[in-house]
């Protein structure tokens, strides 16, 4: 016995020594094998969408491009016109920037502001006189808007480096000459709208496809296993289907001279072609289509783990079958419910090719704003400001979805 | 351990061959930019396949729908794959302000003297002449709308009507539409009450309005009976009417002219390429060929003797076609542009 | 779930109507998508029925035009290329995490599921932005780091969910036989997730097939794939070649989808579950 003690008490440090020492190994091991992926998508895929967010709230254009400019700028209090030294400064980087083909950069982003800088800067910048005795009134007198505070007080809220410029104009809101946020002018408000509006697409999408979905994935759940594969069938195939094929196909279902529409008026019911395509209706349709394969699925998989016996108990004790089905199943497909609906409508607010393909000018998502700023008018503040709105929004909606369902559901196929 | 780490080297060595294999387009083709549909197919025919026989020269191609700020994104974004490209007057205009373009060597594309007066710029070479008209499909509307005014007439003529997305031509035709002679559209635009008043004028149609941004987008709209109206490319009617033995109708009544150019993109490395590509579309016996398969106009002085008789008078330099038509006021879009693009993807969006 | 004999009218039309409403909803997911399959055989060149006639003058034309035929050939460089990057870095991740916990193993999971959950046109500009200056944009080799980025969430998790069958004591018996890793990894491992895998890999192709945003940013024309050329035919002339190409399409996804539920069954035998 004493032997045996003392066996224990040296051997079982030395053996837990191993046992970490094996684990530390495995964890090694483990890491190593993670590590390629994790650097890989470091490189390519987390990192520049970190680089673009990033593009959200800094400013560098002006300060680079007008250097002496913002410098002069840095003192002054506001109120009143700034003074003669930032007017000359102006000049001064004004000259330098047009030789050195930098003057569209700050242009561009202050033009961004106050709608009219780009020209304001570009005629400036070609009437300069070579000699100046007074650069204020030089200015002025070339174009009346140098005299006015807003002018200078958009250049100085562009000082950089960071600012929250782009971020509160995806909000709807700007600063004023005093510095104090306020609503943007009526026509420069667009964006509330449009994420409202991305908003409301998501929410209806995801409600028609509850209500379509329900029911499928009910008899789906309750079919024997033969005629369920065959049902299956029905919903995989979209679910496989390219979603450009999807799309073209409720193109060509949609047109005015196509498949409905020619097979409406051919019996007779319509007289004039219904308009189905380029509007709200066609972005609904296509997109409950695409989607509604993910609300189907996991509640298909909720509802096969309900013993059927909990309704048939019910139906014993006397419940009617709406009660039964309201009291008693209802509840227990709620986290069927709950991760359909979120599948449904994360996915659903990022969407673009497809409204851009069946919706018009008024139909349009988020996503569209997003890849317009970024490859039409190359506004890299306002494309990264979006994102920032619809990844936070998506981001936030994933972590419910963590907390409700856990993310060892998301399983493909 | 080892071995694992050979696998590791071995399947990264595996993706990384066969990333190499499919390569990076180090040395690219001469791409030539144009506007899609039945033109870019006419210049197919006429430009670049020849070009390509001719010369040798890998021609890839690609079609836009314009706007400054693509052709700013490739320069400033650094990596740019476009080498000659066809632009609007004020693309043109504000590009070349911006350096986004090279400075054009005339005697590498053939001589200022060879072409019209309008075709001529620091750093473009006209290319085409055409008109932004008013269509319809006079298989379906038999008394047929004369004007602008017209198109606004929902009651007469119900249906959608279509117009190019963006403030150019837009404005002027809301005017136009709203009773503002063609000689006084641009000094009411020069007026914050003038470009008020057009966006006022949008606004009565705005419910019955869709947008196109590609040239062949009309033809397609009147084909397939979405729209009643459009405004459209004079080229792209006539092109349906002959390919597809469409009846579609061309209102010449206060329509909009142009001219569009051949720019190189800044810093290409098919310059010379590029060049040789704009002289050979700028020989007046291979321009001379274009309007027989699209009505447009050419830029080169003698190619209108080379043209046939017969297609002229569909061509937007016919005198009764250009008699009541409204010469495009490029100054005024330089200054405004890209003020009146942002008003205009604000209302639009709305 | 059979109704009970004793079952009232009531409950037969409820039944009825539920069975209803299911057949049109299942009508609606495959009619729009086999309708344009007929479509594609016509003999005239309109969008509706009833067809004037037979012909496959549009999959001639599909074949014979200079740009469907490089698009196809683009979409097979860049969907093999980026199935294999990232079948090889999603197989060895998903080992890594299922064979033991790791301190940061939880944010490593976040970072590899983060491009199913970002939107693409964030994760598409912020690629194009971050490519461009580097070169690599209008170039395969762009395309196929943004597609291997998109797949590889799928990767892992189909090979993970593999991995739950895979009772690890049998590397150490190949070990303790005298087996190198490696050696136990090919040999003893491999082989039985190997249904993983390849679906993996299928779905890391499909993925890739399917994709028209990062084409859209990263493309340039000598890489236009085939939902690339098919948006823009969308947008600008939605003709019968079209219908032809989703035919295809619409082929290649019903193949790619047999071989993942084929795949399915064996691994759920293998596992002894059905």
């Amino acid at each position: 016995m004493i032997q045996a003690a003392t066996v224990e008490t040296t051997e079982i440090p030395a053996l837990k020594r191993l046992l970490r020492r094996s684990q530390r190994r495995q964890q090694v091991t483990a890491i190593a094998l993670v590590a390629p992926l994790l650097v890989f998508l470091l490189l390519t895929y987390i990192g520049p969408i970190g680089a673009l967010l990033s593009r959200g709230i800094l400013d560098p254009e002006v300060p680079s491009v007008l250097p002496r400019t913002t410098a002069a700028l840095a003192t002054w209090d506001g109120r009143e016109l700034p003074p003669e030294v930032a007017f000359a400064a102006l000049v001064a980087d004004m000259r330098e920037a047009r030789s050195a083909g930098t003057l569209a950069a700050a242009a561009t982003r202050l033009n961004y502001d106050i709608n009219g800088f780009r020209s304001l800067m570009f005629s400036t910048a070609r009437r300069l006189p070579a000699e100046i005795d007074s650069a204020r009134d030089t200015l002025i007198g070339i174009d009346p808007k140098w005299g006015e505070r807003e002018t200078w007080a958009a250049i100085r809220r562009a000082s950089g480096p960071v600012g929250d410029f782009y971020l509160l104009a995806a909000l709807d809101l700007r600063r004023d000459a005093d510095g104090n946020i306020v609503a943007a002018p009526e026509d420069q408000a667009i964006f509330i709208d449009v994420i409202a509006r991305t908003f409301l697409i998501s929410g209806v999408v995801t409600a028609l496809c509850l209500v379509l979905g329900y029911p499928v994935a009910y008899v789906l759940a309750t079919l024997p296993a033969r005629s369920a594969g065959l049902l299956m069938i029905f919903v995989l195939l979209p679910f496989w289907t390219s979603l450009l094929v999807r799309t073209a196909a409720w193109v060509v279902v949609l047109q005015r001279e196509g498949i409905v529409n020619s097979l409406l008026l051919g019996i007779g019911i319509i007289e004039q072609p219904l308009e189905m395509i380029f509007n709200r209706f066609a972005v609904y349709v296509a997109m409950t289509h695409i989607l509604l394969p993910f609300m189907i699925l996991p509640l298909y998989s909720v509802m096969k783990g309900i013993p059927a016996v909990h309704l048939r108990a019910a139906a014993s004790l006397g419940a009617p079958p709406f009660t039964v089905f309201r009291r008693v199943y209802l509840p227990q497909t709620l986290p069927g419910i709950g991760a359909g609906c979120l599948l449904v409508f994360i996915q659903a607010l990022g969407y673009y090719i497809t409204p851009a393909l069946v919706g018009g000018a008024e139909d349009q998502m988020i996503s569209y704003l997003i890849a317009f700023y970024a490859s039409r008018t190359i506004n890299w503040g306002m494309a990264a400001a979006l994102s920032i709105l619809l990844l936070a929004a998506t981001l936030v909606l994933c972590a419910v979805y963590g907390r409700l369902v856990g993310f060892g559901r998301v399983r493909p196929g | 351990m080892n071995g694992r780490k050979t696998i590791l080297a071995g399947i990264a060595a595996g993706a990384l061959v066969t990333v190499a294999v499919a390569g990076p387009a180090a040395a690219r083709d001469l791409t030539v930019v144009s506007w899609g549909g039945a033109y870019q197919d006419a210049q197919r025919e006429v430009y670049f396949k020849p070009f390509v026989e001719a010369t040798k020269i890998k021609l890839l191609e690609e079609s836009w729908d314009g706007g400054v700020g693509v052709l700013r994104a490739k320069i400033q974004g650094g990596n740019n794959n476009w080498d000659v490209v066809q632009v609007e007057s004020e693309e043109l205009v504000l590009g070349c302000e911006e350096g986004l373009y090279e400075k054009i060597d005339w005697e590498k594309v053939g001589g200022k003297d060879k072409l019209m007066d309008d075709a001529v710029h620091e750093c473009g070479v006209g290319t085409i002449v055409y008109n932004f008209i008013l269509s319809y499909d006079a298989d379906r509307i038999k008394d047929g709308p004369k004007s602008w005014a017209d198109f606004w007439n929902v009651q007469k003529w119900p249906g959608k009507r279509a117009l190019r997305k963006g403030p150019k031509t837009n404005l002027e035709i809301a005017l136009m539409a709203d009773g503002v002679p063609p000689a006084e559209v641009y000094k009411t635009l020069a007026t914050e009450a003038g470009i008020e008043r057009a966006f006022r004028k949008l606004d009565e149609l705005k419910p019955h309005l869709i947008w196109w941004e590609k040239g062949s987008q009309p033809p397609q709209l009147l084909a397939a009976g979405e729209v009643a109206m459009t405004s459209a490319y004079n080229g792209r009617i006539a092109a349906a009417n002959q390919n597809d033995k469409k009846n579609f109708r061309i209102v010449w009544q206060n329509s909009l002219y142009t001219v569009d150019y051949w720019v190189i993109m800044k810093g290409t490395p098919n310059k010379a390429q590029a060049e040789q590509f704009i002289h050979f579309a700028s020989l007046p016996e291979n321009q001379a060929k274009l309007p027989a398969k699209i009505p447009y106009g050419v830029t080169a002085k003698a190619a209108t003797a080379m043209i046939d008789p017969k297609i002229l008078p569909e061509l937007p330099t016919a005198p009764e076609n250009i008699a009541t038509a409204l010469y495009i006021n490029e100054p005024f879009w330089v200054e405004n542009l890209d003020r009146l693009n942002q008003r205009f993807n604000a209302w639009v969006a709305r | 779930m059979a109704l009970p004999p004793n079952a009232t009218t009531g409950q037969r039309i409820s039944r009825v109507v539920l069975y209803a409403v299911t057949a049109l909803v299942c009508l609606f997911l495959v009619l729009p998508i086999l309708a344009i399959v007929p479509l594609s055989f016509s003999a005239g060149s309109f969008l509706h029925y009833p067809l004037p006639g037979l012909s496959t003058r549009w999959y001639a034309e599909f074949f014979t035009s200079q740009f469907w035929l490089p698009a196809i050939w683009n979409s097979l460089v860049v969907g093999i290329a980026a199935t294999v990057l990232a079948s090889a870095l999603g197989t060895l991740a998903a080992i890594g995490l299922w064979r033991t916990r790791f301190p940061g193993r939880a944010a490593a999971i976040a970072f590899i599921a983060s491009p199913m959950v970002v939107p693409e046109v964030v994760a598409a500009v912020g690629i194009y932005f971050a490519f461009a200056p580097a070169g690599l944009t209008n170039s395969y080799t762009g395309l196929i780091l943004a597609h291997t980025a998109l797949a590889t969430p799928f990767v892992v998790i189909t090979v993970l969910a593999t991995l739950t069958g895979f009772d690890p004591t049998l590397l150490r018996a190949a070990g303790s036989l005298g087996a190198s890793p490696v050696t136990a990894f090919f040999r003893v491992m491999l082989p039985l997730i190997m249904p993983g895998v390849v679906s993996g890999a299928l779905f890391a192709f499909a993925i890739s097939f399917d994709d028209v945003i990062m084409a859209l940013f990263l493309a340039g024309p000598g890489q236009r794939t085939l939902p690339r050329q098919m948006f823009s035919g969308i947008n600008e002339n939605i003709s019968l070649t079209i219908t032809a190409a989703a035919t295809l399409l619409i082929l290649t996804s019903v193949a790619l989808m047999a071989c993942v539920e084929l795949l399915r069954r064996r691994a759920a035998r293998l596992r002894g579950e059905a």
